[in-house]
C-alpha cells in the first residue's frame, strides 16, 4: 500500500488513528414496494436492500465491495453519505455516525458515481466553482486552483468552457474526479466509476483513482461488479448479494477460501451465481439498491 | 492537490470548525450556480419573458376595453392598478417558483443526491435560492414594469415607489416561506410535487386580489385572503403607488406581512427537513429524468 502523505484535513474534524473510516455493524434497509403485476392498490412487500451488512475499513484502504445490480452496492454507498437513513444497525465515518452526526459526515465525504451527477449546460469550470463555494472555498482560491486540477485529470483547457452536455462520458467522470480532489474528501465513494467508459477512459480514472490514494490520505470504498477493477485498486475485496455480505477480505484470502483460482470463481463459489448473471427472482430490488 | 489547507487545529466538540463563514460562502455559491444556469437557458429566460410581457399587457388593455365597449372607468387607475397586480404577482411568481423548483429542477439536472450531500446546511441551501429569487424576480419585475408602462400613458404622480419598495421587500420573506414550504412536495412526490405547487400558486393568485378587490370574492375566500401575504402585499403597494400613502400609514399591511414573514420561514423550513427525512428513509432522493 503507498504511504499516504499527512492529512489535509478540510475542516479539521477529529479523525483519531485509532478509529476506523468505515464502521458498519449490522445496518439495515429496507424498502416497501408495491408488487407491479398486481395494480396500484396491492400490499406492498418489503425488500431488504441492506441485510444486516458489518465490516470495518480502516483509514488509507481501498476496499471494493463486488456485486451484480441490484445486490445493495448503492444503498450501501447512499447510507454513507448521508442521502439515505438506515432502519436499524450502525454507520459511522470516522467514529462520527451517519444518523445523528450528518452535518460531520457531509464534510469528510465525497462520492463519484456512475450517474456524473453535473449540470448539463454548465461548463466543467462552472460545475466546480459553485461545487467548491459549498465545501467553504473562495472564489480566491479557486480562481487558479480549477484549471490546474482540471488540467491534473488531463482534461483540455480549451474545452473548460463547453457545456458538459457536449462531454464524453469519459471526460464527464474525469471532472467529477477532479470535484471530489477539489474538495480533498478523507472518505472517497466511488459507485461504479468505471461503468460505461471505453476502455481508454477506463484506464485513465483508475490511474487516477491509485493517484489520488497515493498523494492523498485518502480511505477509498469502491463499489463495482467489474471483477478486474476491483482487483486492480482494491486491498480488499467484500461480495454483496441480495443485501448481505458474504465475504470480505483480500483476493487471495477469497481465493483460498472458496478453494479458487481466480476472483471470478470465487465470486461465483460465494454467491452461487455466474457474474453478469440476472437471476435474481425480484426484480424490485434493482429499483432501490 | 487540492484546494484545502492543511489542518492548523482541531476542535474538540466533534463537529469541526465549520463555521458562519463557510456557510456563507455555500449560500454565495447557490446564487453562483444559478446565475450560471440563468446564463446557460438565456433563450428560456428571454422567451419566458416575452410571454410575461404579452400577459401582463393583455390584462392591463382589459382596463381601455372597458371604456371602448361603453363602460364607465377610470382608465388610467384602472390600468395602473391591473398594472401593479400584474408585475408584482410576475415577481412574487418568480419567487415562488424558484424555491418550488428548488428540489424538481435538481432532480431533472440529475445533481439532487450531490447538493443534498454536500456540506451545506439545508436553511442555508434554501436562503440561497430565495435571495436568487429576489434577485432574479426583482431584475425582471423592474424590467417588465419598464417594458408594460411604455405601451400606457400612466400618470402616477403621487406615487411614493420607497414604501412600495418596503412593502415588496417585507412580502417577499413570506413568500420565502411559502415557497420553502411547497419545495418539499417535489422531495416527497417526484412525480406530482411540482404540479401540487403549481396548484397552490394558483390559489394565492386566485384569492389575493392580483386583479381584483378581495371584497367581490365569496366569504370563504376572502378568509383565505387573510392568510395570503400577496394580499397585504397588493393593498400596500397600490395604496403606496395610486394613492401616495406614506410608509408610516402602511400599519394595516405590514404588520400581517411580518407575522407572516415570521411563521413561515421557520414552518417552511421545518416543514423542508421534515420532508427531506421522510424522503432519505424512502429512497426518494434519486434522480429521474
Amino acid at each position: 500500500m503507498p504511504s499516504p502523505q499527512p492529512s489535509s484535513d478540510p475542516f479539521e474534524i477529529p479523525r483519531p488513528a485509532q478509529v476506523p473510516a468505515i464502521e458498519l455493524i449490522g445496518v439495515r434497509k429496507v424498502f416497501r414496494r408495491r408488487e407491479r403485476a398486481h395494480g396500484r392498490f396491492s400490499p406492498r412487500r418489503r425488500v431488504a436492500a441492506l441485510d444486516g451488512v458489518s465490516f470495518r475499513v480502516e483509514r488509507g484502504e481501498t476496499v471494493a465491495v463486488l456485486g451484480q445490480n441490484g445486490s445493495g452496492k448503492s444503498t450501501l454507498v447512499r447510507v454513507l453519505s448521508t442521502l439515505l437513513l438506515p432502519d436499524g444497525g450502525t454507520a459511522r465515518v470516522f467514529g462520527h455516525d451517519v444518523l445523528t452526526q450528518p452535518a460531520v459526515v457531509r464534510r469528510l465525504v465525497n462520492r463519484v458515481s456512475v450517474e456524473a451527477s453535473f449540470f448539463k449546460k454548465m461548463s466543467a469550470a462552472e460545475n466546480l466553482s459553485y461545487a467548491a463555494r459549498f465545501h467553504g472555498l473562495t472564489s480566491g482560491r479557486t480562481r487558479a486552483g480549477i484549471p490546474e486540477i482540471l488540467e491534473r485529470v488531463g482534461f483540455p483547457a480549451d474545452r473548460r468552457s463547453e457545456p458538459m452536455e457536449n462531454l464524453s462520458r469519459g471526460m464527464q467522470q474525469k471532472v467529477a474526479l477532479a470535484r471530489a480532489l477539489l474538495t480533498a474528501p478523507v472518505l472517497l465513494l466511488l459507485d461504479e466509476p468505471t461503468t460505461g467508459l471505453d476502455p481508454r477512459s477506463k484506464r485513465e480514472v483508475q490511474a487516477f483513482v491509485k493517484e489520488m490514494r497515493a498523494m492523498h490520505d485518502a480511505t477509498i470504498l469502491l463499489c463495482t461488479h467489474d471483477l478486474d477493477e476491483a482487483e486492480a485498486l482494491a486491498d480488499r475485496i467484500g461480495v454483496l448479494d441480495r443485501g448481505r455480505l458474504l465475504v470480505l477480505g483480500t483476493v487471495d484470502e477469497l481465493n483460498r477460501r472458496y478453494g479458487a483460482q481466480t476472483l471470478e470463481v470465487a465470486f461465483f463459489a460465494a454467491t452461487g451465481r455466474e457474474f453478469g448473471e440476472e437471476t435474481d427472482p425480484d426484480d424490485d430490488r434493482e429499483v432501490f439498491a | 492537490m487540492s484546494l484545502h489547507q492543511p489542518a492548523s487545529g482541531v476542535a474538540g466538540d466533534g463537529r469541526g470548525r465549520w463555521s458562519l463563514r463557510h456557510e456563507l460562502i455555500g449560500l454565495s455559491g447557490v446564487v453562483e450556480r444559478n446565475l450560471y444556469l440563468v446564463k446557460r437557458y438565456i433563450w428560456w429566460d428571454i422567451a419566458f419573458f416575452v410571454w410575461t410581457v404579452a400577459n401582463t399587457l393583455s390584462i392591463v388593455f382589459i382596463a381601455r376595453g372597458i371604456e371602448a365597449s361603453g363602460g364607465t372607468i377610470d382608465v388610467n387607475r384602472a390600468a395602473t392598478s391591473l398594472l401593479i397586480g400584474a408585475v408584482i404577482w410576475a415577481y412574487l411568481g418568480v419567487i415562488f417558483e424558484i424555491m418550488t423548483e428548488t428540489v424538481a429542477w435538481e432532480r431533472w439536472e440529475g445533481t439532487i443526491e450531490y447538493t443534498f450531500m454536500a456540506p451545506l446546511s439545508r436553511s442555508v441551501h434554501l436562503f440561497g435560492m430565495g435571495a436568487f429569487a429576489l434577485l432574479y424576480g426583482m431584475a425582471r419585475a423592474l424590467l417588465l414594469f419598464a417594458v408594460c408602462a411604455f405601451f400606457f400613458d400612466l400618470s402616477i404622480p403621487d406615487a411614493d415607489f420607497g414604501a412600495a419598495l418596503v412593502v415588496l421587500a417585507v412580502a417577499s420573506v413570506s413568500f420565502v416561506g411559502l415557497g420553502i414550504v411547497t419545495a418539499v412536495l417535489p422531495l416527497i412526490s417526484p412525480e406530482k410535487g411540482s404540479q401540487l405547487g403549481f396548484v397552490a400558486q394558483g390559489l394565492l393568485l386566485v384569492v389575493s386580489g392580483v386583479y381584483y378587490p378581495v371584497e367581490v370574492l365569496p366569504r370563504w375566500m376572502q378568509w383565505l385572503a387573510t392568510v395570503s401575504p400577496a394580499t397585504y402585499a397588493l393593498d400596500g403597494i397600490r395604496d403606496a403607488i395610486l394613492v401616495g400613502d406614506p410608509l408610516t400609514a402602511m400599519g394595516d399591511e405590514l404588520w400581517p406581512l411580518v407575522v407572516i414573514g415570521v411563521v413561515a420561514v421557520p414552518v417552511g423550513l421545518a416543514v423542508f427537513r421534515r420532508g427531506e427525512r421522510y424522503a432519505k428513509q424512502h429512497g426518494k432522493l434519486k434522480r429521474s429524468g
